[in-house]
């Protein structure tokens, strides 16, 4: 089967659950005639119409609660962000209604938010955001941020099914630029699962998204350079984490890097590293350290961006200052 | 723009100053049967005097939290949700319990869910009448005001998409329309020609804040036309006339035409909660309301004119104050929530949160003497204060 790409795997899953689910509805901005700001959702308007692939104002407080509402009577909607970055305007709706539904009211909200997310591409303060932490904070919301094709693919089917409400985190950095074989029949991918992409004995690098290639491209190196053996997991759920992933991980090898590409205060680093200290304290031998952003908002000019986004040569020396402690 | 109803006295100047109580504009009535007529005087009188055994049950510190009365707004409140019929949708505010109880919302729930029971519709979770039900059509609000004119859009989204005959009706305050939720709920409902009726009830304050520092439109039908949808205004004081401008609405809604704005001009006689003194309130402007233009009284006088007897009215009287006696006796004997239900349900899946370790194998953590006083009666038994 041919390879496609991280982007298109997104518009088969949306193709794919709409056509197995008359409740799967799209909506947001500029997603129907024009296809979306990155073409995610070309052609579904030509397929499923207007009433179930809808153009709307630019009103993300009304699309999330409309998709609310429409969820509660069964539907099962996928709203799209045009960024993600715009997800902060519904961050009442998904916080304060969404995400409170079901233990309030015992209201169903089955929906998706999904959209293109991170850096790494030059598109300043904000088009380049991960705003995953604050909603990885909110009881009530499951959150996943895929690194591949395939678990692009198989984590919004999954979204897309679940009874509650899912935030779907597209990378754009990796919209053309990862490509994947979809495995057979109906893949789905479950959510809350990590993935082991790469396996080693000497260090873990735990991380997410787009800095998995920063992940394994530096764990090349280091075998290559210094002899050492990297694992590397890669968490695709951030809400639930895998705790059991975690741990493995770090009984087997006993020194953990984390690295991600949100900021670093109040990002997912310093609860990972909070788990792994009560969870697994007497298995370390080193502290946990990190690689993050710096926490400044994301500039737009290629020397700012990639001072201030980790990249391969930090995790490089990040981790031999880890393999040496 | 349909903009009817604007015939019902009551409009700008009585809500701008709040201050002159509409001129009581009595019609009769042909549509509604006698049989209709004293429902609507059932749902009012269950309204006001349910407030009032919790203004008492509030007295004995037997209600957890605050509470939030429609004094004086009984008639928008049951008028409203009187146009709806049994498969539509509304989605309450804060003044909103005559709305509800008409949709089916018992004064047993009620009571639980002030007594914050555990076998109250929310089970503990949520205060006052924070509560909905989908069989019954009525959707829980929540405190963010305006909020649930988007999520109203989304449930008449849905009803258009399945082409069901149904409608839903939203009910904001006159500040609630200051907010970002509100525009977009409403604008978006517009655009996609949902069944929505948006209930704007001016009651002239919001908390503390006058109308008149929530917005410079003379008067919230104003607002309409902005989003190319019909209005509706009506004396909100006026059960009938209430209904009625409603019921226009709620028709177009079914038969397609869209979002209507319904104002109804009514004024809130209490605080926004009972322990709010209102010393923002101009001297002798709550008394004026409550002896001109009081809706349980003035709906009184029109159904005695229209001949209905005294004993009919006061047999219902009766029924109303049975029917929450029985409530309030089932409600105080409720028991408290288990605290493990507090880690149930937040997902579907996984249906529970496991206890932090340091409460595993416990079912209750905080001692009843260590509970700040001003928590209210949850221990209430316990210190004897009963």
């Amino acid at each position: 089967m041919a390879e496609i790409t991280y982007l298109e795997a997104i518009r088969e899953a949306l193709f794919e659950e709409m056509e197995r689910d008359a409740d799967v509805f799209c909506l947001g901005e500029d997603i129907g005639a024009y296809g979306g700001a990155f073409k995610v959702t070309d052609g579904l308007l030509a397929k499923y119409g207007e009433s179930r692939v809808i153009d709307t104002p630019i009103s993300e407080i009304g699309i999330v609660g409309a998709a609310a509402g429409a969820a509660h009577m069964g539907m099962r909607p996928v709203v799209e962000m045009q960024f993600i970055d715009f997800i902060a305007n519904a961050y009442d709706m998904l916080t304060n209604y969404v995400a409170t539904a079901r233990y309030r009211a015992f209201l169903p909200c089955p929906m998706v938010v999904r959209g293109p997310s991170g850096g790494y591409v030059r598109g300043g303060p904000f088009h380049s955001q991960n705003p995953e932490a604050g909603f990885v904070h909110t009881p009530g919301l499951k959150v996943v941020y895929p690194s591949t094709a395939e678990d692009a693919k198989g984590l919004l089917k999954a979204a897309i099914r679940d009874d509650d409400c899912v935030l779907f985190f597209e990378h754009k950095y990796l919209y053309r630029r990862i490509k994947g074989e979809m495995p057979g029949g109906d893949h789905v991918v479950p959510i809350g699962k990590a993935r082991l992409a790469r396996e080693g004995d000497d260090l873990s690098i735990i991380t997410y998204a787009a800095t998995v290639y920063k992940a394994l491209e530096a764990a090349e190196q280091l075998e290559r350079e210094d002899g050492l053996s990297v694992e590397v997991l890669d968490l695709r759920s951030l809400a639930p984490l895998d705790d059991d992933a975690i741990d493995a991980t770090v009984k087997k090898t006993n020194r953990v890097l984390i690295v991600h590409e949100d900021t670093r205060t109040g990002g997912l680093a310093g609860e990972i590293t909070a788990r792994i200290n009560e969870r697994c304290f007497e298995w370390l031998d080193a502290p946990v350290l990190r690689v993050t952003a710096h926490d400044v908002p994301l500039p737009y000019a290629p020397s700012l961006e990639d001072f201030v986004l980790p990249q391969t040569a930090d995790v490089v020396l990040a981790a031999r200052r880890l393999a040496a402690y | 723009m349909a903009r009817t109803g604007t015939k019902t006295s009551g409009g700008r100047g009585a809500r701008r100053s709040a201050a002159a109580p509409p001129a009581a504009v009595e019609e009769r009535d042909a549509t509604l049967s006698e049989a209709q007529r004293l429902d609507l005087y059932y749902w009012m009188r269950l309204t006001r005097s349910l407030e009032e055994r919790l203004v008492n049950l509030y007295r004995q510190t037997k209600v957890v939290g605050g509470l939030f009365r429609s004094l004086g707004q009984e008639a928008d409140a049951v008028g409203s949700a009187y146009a709806l019929r049994r498969e539509d949708v509304l989605s309450p505010l804060i003044r909103n319990l005559g709305s509800m109880l008409v949709k089916g919302a018992t004064p047993v729930e009620i009571l639980k869910q002030y007594m914050a029971k555990g076998d109250s519709p929310t089970r503990g979770r949520e205060l006052n009448i924070h509560f909905g039900d989908t069989e019954r059509g009525f959707i829980g609000q929540i405190s963010p005001l305006g909020d649930m004119v988007p999520v109203m859009a989304g449930v008449t989204l849905s009803f258009k998409m399945r082409g069901q005959s149904r409608v839903g009706l939203v009910y904001v305050g006159d500040g609630a329309t200051s907010t970002g939720a509100f525009h977009e709920g409403i604008n978006f409902a517009a655009v996609q020609r949902c069944p929505l009726v948006v209930v704007v009830e001016s009651n002239g304050y919001a908390y503390s804040t006058p109308t008149s520092k929530q917005t410079l439109a003379a008067q919230f039908v104003d607002k309409a036309p902005g989003y190319g949808i019909a209005a509706e205004q009506a004396d909100g004081n006026d059960v009938i006339a209430t209904y009625e401008a409603t019921k226009r609405a709620v028709d177009r809604a079914r038969r397609g035409e869209g979002v209507t704005l319904v104002e109804l001009v009514t004024y809130r006689r209490k605080g926004h909660a009972e322990h709010d003194n209102q010393s923002y309130v101009p001297a002798g402007e709550i008394e004026r309301w409550e002896r001109e233009n009081d809706p349980i009284t003035r709906y009184l006088a029109r159904l005695r004119n229209e001949g209905v007897r005294d004993d009919a009215l006061a047999a219902i009287d009766a029924r109303v104050a049975r029917e929450i006696d029985e409530a309030t006796d089932i409600a105080e004997r409720s028991g408290v929530p288990d605290a493990l239900d507090a880690l149930v349900g937040v997902y579907a899946d996984p249906p529970a949160e496991r206890p932090l370790w340091y409460r595993e194998g416990q079912s209750a953590v905080v001692d009843v003497h260590e509970r700040a006083q001003g928590w209210g009666t949850y221990d209430a038994p316990a210190r004897g204060a009963d």
